[in-house]
């Protein structure tokens, strides 16, 4: 068996990014502080390229290549551009940030494009092992890049947390697979589904296997009971990290749902076993993360609640076990990550030298400092609450209207009662910022580049939310063509 | 019928007004955005009239229709009409809107575009609820209007407006998160469509009917607001500003009102019946328990606030009796409080404008010092209070008639609000205007300017002509409830 060069052609996006990764690591080594800049440059540009690339080759048809380690389906075409997006934006966001901190080195951009490859690799996977290599190349680079700051004891412990619970969870869902493998008999993720098919498959090792892979998923998205990391990641992290952990990543771990869940082990009778385990999940997550989250004084930590909490919500997207319900979740993930970009964004924007803007006093007044950023951050945190007619309305709709469709009418009131809660602490920063008086006067300081992309941010929550009709059909139509 | 899109325009109108006047920015080009923010509320006006004078009242049905698909993934259309009901409120609440410009004119100072646009933009999604024939339209433009209302207690209120806006707004969230449960129930029910015309079509069961309206009544209750879940109400009005008062209670309180006509009525008509006793029941507390709390303020504003909810109490009744005049009653009440309580809201900010308080006790004699004003303020009051010949007496009147058609007892309940109304109402302008002259700042006053004058004369006309000539009103309200009522004579059960 030889690779041919029809095998190479899904992979582009994939070999060009390493290509550059590998460029811009050397070329940093020759340059000067000052030119500096141009890694910056060559990072954006690299993924405007893949971006480039993959809407070019993006198809409907599913192509299995590599010896069936890799696949390319219209979903993996969609998450990666929606990737290479969210990336590109975080590192516009972040360039003033970073530079004020000492990180404005190439190790950041190195690590930030591995990760990012890391994901595509996930995202496109369909093999267990290409699954896992995809996932540690992001979380090594991810644990790299919280400790990053390195004279900062906070990023320092963060970063040591991380690793430790990543650790753990990888070997969690490294044990699922191989138990799944064990039953199955083979590592390929449509095999494995055949397999199961056919009843060839232990069910009881199965099912072992499957509540480990559930456990492992768990901590990867940051649901109840497996969350405890997620908060002091994010509080401890650099904001720019944080930003970037709580986007990017979760379009990928959404993926490696989809893979693992629905293509290995979505045959009926394990979908009523993970279906249980998700709701479970679902229920917790929406519950703890949003009524801790009422309780944080730091604004990164009480994202990390409201992260969350939206964990939660997409889980009830996934587990209503309908192609519909899928592209809920894809939409709503899709939804979350864009708007976890502007909220980061506005910390960031607001953050200066020696001042992080993490706190949630630190938007006090907002509006008189800026009406036009208090505006953008009113939509985001509208949107996060799911108050129409904002795009997170649209997100929230989709997936309790798919969780409904699977006949949970009790989980979706739930759902919609701690979406009540929820809405409570994202209106305490519209509160803050419109009905009380600055604490902070300094005056605003932001690269032309960012305050454009978050103003735009936070405009398309209210644009998309008042024609969100095609990113719904987008996201739907990736799901039912890949399946 | 013209081919102009008039719904549309009447919706998005206001709402680029409003972002306009958003686009000047700080507070250096403050009479810049306020003159932006009236033209912007007369042209909203201007729209609305070709839809009154095209209107077809010998029809039943929806007018003026426009569909397009908005989000064909849930097959969600972009669908507009109205009936004579939705006329008339859409009518309302562009003419307030100019009001509500005037009122603010002067007395706002600090971010005031932002204050003129929060105006806009809510009166054209206003516009929007009672224009949108389809569910989830219907609930984006009735969720929407939360945020501009928020801001606007929450900015320009008095000492205590955070904890009333964050109540405000958690209050009314709470019940419309219900009815999106009921929203999404429907939707799959009917095979997949958020069409009002197809739910109302729609057989359903006894127990999902139930249900259904119950979602449906805490939403509506909310806004309406009826006994118990009315606290929201009184802190809201006495934190708001003027403008925001009179917002609230000339037009968002009919939300709930024109929710139950669209919604809980046509979709679930045999729940309505069996519910209707706990209804009725709910209104006639309102009706009486609520005005003789209104007896006992001390504050203008929250003794107007208590009135409100006493008088919508008539629109929840005239309803559930399932009776055509007490239907008609209850919109022609709807219409006519929005005139009433607009104005009563306005004298008050009148008033408060030149002393800062709203306390009874502050003020007596001020018939000495502003007699023009006295006599607007007890023009109002006794329409407030239900005096043949204002606009207040008409809906009252009809909603009692009916109610005597069906029980003796509710009519009797009911009829009690012409005393305690009377009561609380010219008893606080006895207070007010009349006595010796209470204190130096009252012997201050200056009497109305023009600006006043005109919001003062428009709302009296209109009390007047609403209480002197309904005919216009009731014609245009006839097709649209025989219509209703017909629908609702027949059981839905499968």
């Amino acid at each position: 068996m030889s690779l041919t060069a029809a095998d190479f052609v899904p992979i582009w996006p994939e070999l060009l990014l390493l290509v550059m990764v590998c460029v811009i690591l050397i070329a940093d080594l020759f340059l000067r502080d000052d030119q500096r800049n141009g890694v910056y440059v060559l990072s954006l540009l690299t993924l405007a390229a893949c971006a480039v690339v993959t809407v070019v080759s993006a198809g409907s048809d599913v192509s299995i290549v590599m010896h069936g380690m890799f696949v390319d389906d219209p979903m993996s075409d969609a998450l990666k551009v929606m990737v290479y997006l969210a990336v590109g934006v975080m590192l516009v966001y972040s360039r003033t940030y970073i530079e004020a901190r000492g990180m404005f080195r190439g190790e950041f951009y190195t690590l930030v494009l591995f990760a990012t490859l890391g994901m595509m690799v996930m995202i496109s996977a369909n093999h267990f092992l290409s699954l896992y290599l995809g996932l540690e190349l992001l979380s090594l680079s991810m644990y790299a890049l919280v400790a990053l700051q390195r004279d900062s004891a906070e990023s320092t412990e963060s970063a040591m947390k991380y690793f430790v619970l990543g650790a753990l969870a990888s070997g969690m869902l490294l044990y699922g697979m191989s138990m799944i493998y064990g039953a199955t008999g083979s590592l390929e993720i449509p095999r494995v589904a055949e397999r199961i098919a056919n009843g060839q498959a232990n069910a009881t090792i199965l099912v072992f296997g499957l509540v480990f892979v559930v456990a492992g998923l768990g901590f990867k998205f940051g649901a109840v009971p497996f969350h405890m990391w997620v908060p002091d990641v994010y509080q401890g992290a650099p904001t720019a990290v944080a930003l970037f952990i709580s986007t990017a990543p979760k379009l990928a771990a959404f993926a490696f749902a989809i893979r693992l869940l629905v293509e290995a082990l979505g045959h009926p009778s394990l979908l009523v076993e993970w279906q249980q385990m998700l709701a479970i999940l679902a229920v917790l997550s929406m519950a703890i993360g949003n009524i801790t989250a009422i309780a944080q004084t730091n604004l990164k930590r009480m994202l990390a609640y409201s992260t969350i909490s939206h964990m939660g919500f997409l889980m009830l997207g996934l587990m209503s076990g309908t192609v519909d319900g899928y592209g809920a979740a894809m939409f709503y993930v899709a939804v979350y990550a864009f708007m976890g970009l502007g909220t980061f964004g506005m910390i960031m924007l607001l953050s200066r030298k020696g001042f992080e803007a993490d706190r949630i006093e630190d938007f006090k007044g907002l509006n008189r400092r800026s009406p036009w950023y208090a505006f953008v951050m009113l939509l985001l945190m509208f949107s996060l609450a799911g108050v129409p007619p904002t795009v997170g309305f649209y997100a929230k709709l989709s997936v309790l209207q798919a969780a409904l469709d699977a006949g949970y009418i009790g989980l979706t009131i739930v759902a919609v009662l701690l979406s009540l809660v929820g809405a409570f602490y994202y209106l305490r920063i519209v509160r803050l910022m419109y009905f009380d008086e600055p604490t902070d006067t300094a005056p605003i300081v932001a690269s032309a580049g960012a305050r454009v992309l978050l103003s735009v941010n936070g405009l398309a929550a209210l644009v998309i939310g008042i024609v969100p009709g095609w990113l719904m059909t987008l996201c739907q139509q990736a799901m039912q063509a890949s399946l | 019928m013209s081919a102009m899109p008039l719904l549309t325009l009447a919706i998005w109108v206001p709402i680029l007004a409003g972002a306009l006047v958003l686009a000047t920015g700080s507070d250096r080009n403050a009479s810049l955005a306020r003159t932006i923010a009236l033209l912007g509320a007369i042209a909203g006006f201007v729209v609305t009239l070709p839809l009154a004078i095209s209107f077809d009242t010998a029809v039943a049905g929806m007018q003026f229709i426009e569909t397009t698909p908005w989000i064909p993934r849930y097959h969600v259309n972009y669908s507009l009409g109205i009936d004579g009901i939705s006329l008339l409120l859409i009518v309302l609440n562009s003419f307030t809107t100019i009001l509500v410009v005037l009122a603010g004119w002067k007395v706002i100072e600090s971010r005031v575009a932002q204050y003129f646009a929060a105006f806009l933009v809510m009166s054209g999604l206003m516009n929007g609820v009672f224009a949108a024939t389809d569910a989830l339209l219907f609930y984006v433009f009735f969720e929407a209007t939360l945020i501009p209302m928020f801001i606007v207690i929450g900015v320009w209120g008095g000492p205590n407006r955070v904890y009333a806006a964050v109540k405000f707004f958690l209050y009314t969230l709470l019940g419309s998160l219900l009815m999106l449960v009921a929203l999404l129930y429907l939707y799959r029910a009917s095979g997949g469509s958020f069409s009002l015309a197809d739910w109302r079509a729609l057989p359903l069961g006894m127990t999902p009917q139930v249900l259904v309206f119950l979602a449906f009544l805490v939403a509506f209750a909310v806004k309406v607001p009826m006994w118990p879940v009315h606290t929201w109400l009184p802190d809201a009005h006495v934190e708001a500003p003027t403008g925001g008062s009179v917002v609230l209670a000339a037009i968002a309180l009919k939300l709930g009102g024109y929710g139950f006509i669209r919604f809980s009525l046509p979709i679930a008509p045999d729940a309505s019946h069996a519910l209707s006793g706990f209804m009725i029941a709910l209104s006639l507390i309102a009706v009486v328990y609520i005005g003789l709390v209104a007896l006992v303020q001390t504050d203008m504003k929250k003794l107007i606030a208590y009135s409100s909810i006493s008088h919508m109490g008539f629109v929840t009744l005239g309803l559930f009796l399932f009776e055509r005049l007490g239907v008609e009653g209850a919109v022609i009440q709807m219409i006519s409080h929005g005139f009433i309580s607009g104005a009563m809201f306005l004298c008050v900010g009148v008033m408060y404008d030149r002393m800062h308080s709203r306390q009874i006790a502050d003020y007596g004699g001020v018939v000495n010092t502003m007699p023009i004003f006295a006599s607007f303020l007890m023009l109002f009051a006794m329409a407030n209070a239900g005096l043949p010949g204002t606009s207040g007496f008409v809906g009252e009147f009809m909603v009692i008639m009916a109610a005597t058609k069906v029980n003796f007892w509710f009519a009797f309940t009911a009829a009690t609000t012409l005393i305690f109304g009377a009561a609380y109402t010219l008893w606080m302008y006895k207070r007010v205007i009349f006595g010796a002259v209470a204190n130096p700042h009252v012997a201050e006053l200056k009497d109305l300017e023009a600006r006043e004058w005109i919001f003062l004369a428009v709302l009296a006309i209109a009390v007047l002509w609403m209480g002197i000539h309904p005919a216009p009103f009731n014609a245009v309200l006839e097709a649209p409830v025989a219509d209703l009522l017909q629908h609702l004579s027949k059981s839905k059960l499968p």
